[in-house]
C-alpha cells in the first residue's frame, strides 16, 4: 500500500476555540471545508456525466454533519485512536481530516493510483488505514455489525489499562432497517462490557426512492436505542454550530464513559440517491452550506465578494487535481489477484497461486 | 490419545497463551458449556456471546481490523448462511483495500452429517465457503491434524474458517500430540470439566504441549497405493481409507488415499502427482452434487491432467436434495457411506483402460 502522501494533505484543524462558531478564524474555515466538500461532489458528478467515472454517490447536504465529524475524530493509527466505520456518502469526513481532493477524483476515475483502492471500488469507498478508516462497502448496513469489532479491541485495551480511541459507524435511517443495526446496540450494550462506540444516523428520509415514512413506523430512529440503556440524541445535522455540539457532546460522553451513544442527524439529500438516479439537484433540499453562509454574510464575517473567491480557489485545487488525475494510468490487467491475500501478493485462483 | 474436541482446545490454549489470541468467543463458547462440543472448555479468553452469527462474524472482523487476534465461533455450520455477506466482506478487504485491511481471524463452524442432526446440523458447506474468495478454508480429520492446523490458522494473516468435522470431535486420534500425557484417562482429568459434581469452580490443569503447526495448503498421504487415488478431506478421508484397507486385503488393488485438509489453498501440487501415478480418480465429498468443491477438482483435473487418466474420473457426493432428513434411512440415502466408497471404488479399479 502508499504511504501516506506528504505534502498533499491541508492543514488539519488540531485545536478548537471554546465556542469554535463564535471564532472568526473558524467559521471561515469551516465554511471553506464545506464548500470544498461540494465543489468536490459536483465535480464528481461532471466527472460520472461526461464518462470520465462510472458511478457517483456522495453527500451533498451533509456537509455540515460531515466537516464537523471529519474535524473532531481523533486521527491516527491503531488502538489510540479512533476507528471509523463510515457510509458511502462520507467522502467529505475523510476531506475534513485532511484527505486532499485529488485522492477522491483518482477513485472516481478508478485510477491504479486511487489511494483507497487502486481502482476497485466506487467513489465514497475509503479505505485509509493510516487513519484507521475502515474499508467503506456497498452494504448499507454491515458496518454496523463490524464496528462492535473495532470497539471490542478498543474496550480490550482499556481494560489492559491503555490509551484507546472510541469507534465510530455512520449508516443512514434506512439502513437502520437491516439486522445488523440491532446487532451493534446489542453488542454494543452487554452489562458489563459495554463498548466505546458512537453510532451515527444521518436521516435524509429517504432510501433510494422509497421515502422512510413509508417504511418507518418509528418516529425517530435513535428512540430504537433506548430500550438497550443507551443514550442518545437528535440533532438538526443542517446546522453547523448544532451538528458540531452535538457530536462533540456524544464523542466526549464516549470517551470518558467507555459506553454508547447513539446521534440521529437530520439531514437533506440534494442531489437524490446516486448517479442512477440521475443526480440532479432536487427541489426542495435544504443547503446546510447556503444555511451557514447566510449567518456569515450576517454577521459580516464574509461577503459575496469573499464567498466568489473562495468558490473560485476551491474550483481552481479542483481542476489541478482533476486535470493530474487524468494523465494517471488504470490499473493493469493483471493486476487483478493482487491483494487477494496478505500474505502473498497474487493468488486468487488455481494456477495462479499456489 | 487427544479425541479431536481435546486438540482443538488445547491449540486454543497454545493459541491464547503464545500467539497473543485475545477473543475466543461464539454462542455458548464460555462457561459453563464450554461450546456445545466442549472444544473451548477452561478456557481463558473464552466468552459468551449474543445468539447472534453476524454479530459474531462482524466483531472478528472488526478485531483483525485492529491487529487484534480471535477465534470466533459458529455454533454449527448450518447457521452460516446469514453471514454471507460479511464473509464476502471479509474475504475482500484485504483486496478492495489495496493490502491496507487484512483480516488476521478464525472462524470455526462444525460441519457435515453424521450424527442424526436432521435438517440444520448436518450441512456441508465446503462448496459455498471455497467460492469466498480471499478466505483459506481448512478441514481435519484427525485431532494431531487439527492441533496443528488451528495454530497455522491462528497465525494465519488472512481470514481462516476452520471447518471440524462434526461425527469426528469424539474420535480419538492415532497420533500423539507433542506433548500431550500418555494416558488418554491423565489427559481427560487435567482438562475435561467433570460431568459429575459441581464444577462451577473448576480450572483445567493444561498439559505441556509444545508448537506443532501444519502449514495451510499441505495435503497428507493418508495410504500408499499405486491402483488409483481417492481424494478426500474430513469424515470421508477416514471412510475411504478403511474402504481401501479392505479392498487391499480383498486382493483388489492398492488405493491411495490423500487428505487435503486445506481445501484453499488446496496442495495441486500433491493432487497432481496422485493423478498421474495411477491414472484413477475418484473424489469424495458430502456436500450435494450439484456445483459442489469436488466438482471443481475434477474439472480442474480433466482440464491440466487428461493425457494421464486412464479411465474416467469420478466423484462421489451427497445426493441433491434440500436437508439431510433425521431418519437414519433418510441420511444414509443422502450422505455417501462406506458402502457408496466401496462401489465406486470397486467400478474404477475394474474398469478396463
Amino acid at each position: 500500500m502508499d504511504t501516506q502522501r506528504e505534502g498533499e494533505h491541508v492543514v488539519q484543524v488540531d485545536r478548537f476555540p471554546v465556542q469554535p462558531f463564535k471564532d472568526k478564524n473558524f467559521s471561515l474555515n469551516f465554511y471553506r471545508q464545506m464548500m470544498r466538500a461540494r465543489v468536490l461532489d459536483e465535480r464528481l458528478i461532471k466527472m460520472v456525466k461526461s464518462g470520465q467515472g462510472h458511478f457517483w454517490i456522495g453527500g451533498p447536504g451533509e456537509e455540515a454533519f460531515s466537516t464537523s465529524l471529519g474535524m473532531l475524530v481523533d486521527k491516527g493509527e491503531g488502538l489510540e485512536h479512533d476507528y471509523l466505520h463510515l457510509h458511502y456518502r462520507n467522502n467529505s469526513v475523510v476531506m475534513a481530516m485532511g484527505m486532499p481532493m485529488v485522492e477522491f477524483i483518482r477513485q472516481m476515475a478508478s485510477k491504479q493510483s486511487d489511494i483507497f483502492s487502486g481502482g476497485r471500488n466506487f467513489s465514497g469507498h475509503c479505505a485509509y488505514r493510516p487513519w484507521n478508516v475502515v474499508p467503506v462497502t456497498s452494504t448499507i448496513e454491515t458496518q454496523f455489525s463490524v464496528a462492535p469489532g473495532t470497539a471490542m479491541a478498543q474496550l480490550t485495551n482499556r481494560e489492559e489499562g491503555k490509551k484507546s480511541g472510541v469507534t465510530i459507524v455512520v449508516g443512514g435511517d434506512a439502513g437502520s432497517a437491516e439486522a445488523d443495526f440491532a446487532t451493534a446496540m446489542i453488542w454494543a450494550s452487554r452489562p458489563g462490557k459495554e463498548l466505546p462506540l458512537l453510532m451515527i444516523v444521518t436521516n435524509n428520509g429517504w432510501g433510494i426512492s422509497t421515502a422512510a415514512e413509508t417504511q418507518h413506523g418509528e418516529k425517530h430512529v435513535h428512540e430504537r436505542a433506548k430500550p438497550f440503556g443507551i443514550k442518545t440524541a437528535m440533532v438538526d445535522g443542517l446546522q453547523a454550530d448544532k451538528v458540531w455540539a452535538a457530536i462533540s457532546k456524544a464523542l466526549e460522553y464516549v470517551r470518558e464513559t467507555g459506553k454508547p451513544f447513539m446521534l440521529e442527524c437530520m439531514v437533506s439529500r440534494m442531489y437524490g440517491h446516486s448517479s442512477s438516479s440521475g443526480a440532479n439537484l432536487v427541489e426542495g433540499e435544504a443547503c446546510p452550506i447556503d444555511i451557514f453562509e447566510k449567518k456569515l454574510l450576517k454577521s459580516q464575517w464574509l461577503d459575496a465578494e469573499e464567498i466568489k473567491k473562495i468558490r473560485a480557489e476551491l474550483e481552481e485545487e479542483c481542476n489541478e487535481a482533476h486535470e493530474k488525475v487524468l494523465t494517471e494510468e488504470l490499473p493493469t490487467a493483471d493486476s487483478i489477484y493482487e491483494y487477494s491475500f496478505a500474505d502473498k501478493n497474487e493468488g486468487g485462483i488455481p494456477g495462479r497461486d499456489f | 490419545m487427544a479425541n479431536m474436541a481435546q486438540a482443538i482446545r488445547m491449540a486454543l490454549h497454545y493459541g491464547e497463551e503464545n500467539l497473543d489470541v485475545k477473543h475466543i468467543f461464539g454462542e455458548d463458547v464460555g462457561a459453563p458449556l464450554g461450546g456445545v462440543m466442549t472444544k473451548t472448555q477452561g478456557l481463558k479468553t473464552a466468552w459468551n456471546s449474543p445468539l447472534d452469527e453476524r454479530g459474531i462474524v462482524g466483531t472478528a472482523m472488526g478485531l483483525a481490523q485492529t491487529g487484534m487476534r480471535s477465534v470466533a465461533e459458529i455454533q454449527f455450520s448450518d447457521y452460516i448462511f446469514n453471514t454471507f455477506d460479511l464473509l464476502k466482506i471479509a474475504g475482500n478487504s484485504c483486496w478492495s483495500s489495496r493490502g491496507q485491511f487484512p483480516m488476521p481471524m478464525v472462524l470455526m463452524a462444525i460441519t457435515g452429517g453424521g450424527i442424526h442432526g436432521s435438517i440444520y446440523h448436518s450441512h456441508s458447506i465446503d462448496g459455498w465457503v471455497t467460492r469466498l474468495a480471499g478466505w483459506k478454508i481448512v478441514q481435519p480429520s484427525t485431532p494431531i491434524d487439527a492441533y496443528g492446523l488451528m495454530l497455522s490458522a491462528i497465525e494465519d494473516p488472512n481470514p481462516v474458517m476452520f471447518l471440524p468435522p462434526k461425527s469426528l470431535l469424539r474420535v480419538k486420534g492415532s497420533e500423539k500430540i507433542a506433548g500431550e500425557p500418555e494416558d488418554e484417562r491423565e489427559l481427560r482429568k487435567l482438562i475435561d470439566k467433570p460431568i459429575k459434581g459441581d464444577a462451577t469452580n473448576w480450572q483445567p490443569t493444561w498439559p505441556d504441549i509444545e508448537y506443532t503447526p501444519i502449514p495451510l495448503g499441505e495435503a497428507k498421504l493418508l495410504r500408499e497405493g499405486s491402483d488409483a487415488v481417492v481424494i478426500s478431506y474430513g469424515r470421508h478421508v477416514l471412510m475411504a481409507k478403511n474402504v481401501a484397507d479392505k479392498l487391499s486385503k480383498e486382493g483388489f488393488g492398492e488405493v491411495q488415499v490423500l487428505d487435503l485438509r486445506t481445501l484453499y489453498p488446496y496442495d495441486w501440487a500433491a493432487i497432481s502427482q496422485a493423478v498421474r501415478q495411477s491414472g484413477r480418480v475418484l473424489i469424495v465429498t458430502e456436500e450435494t452434487e450439484i456445483t459442489q468443491f469436488g466438482e471443481h477438482l475434477l474439472r480442474r483435473i480433466v482440464d491440466e491432467h487428461f493425457y494421464s487418466l486412464t479411465v474416467r474420473p469420478r466423484v462421489l457426493a451427497g445426493a441433491h436434495v434440500p436437508g439431510i432428513g433425521l431418519a437414519q434411512s433418510l441420511e444414509k440415502a443422502s450422505i455417501p457411506q462406506e458402502i457408496d466408497v466401496e462401489k465406486e471404488l470397486k467400478a474404477l479399479l475394474s474398469e478396463i483402460a
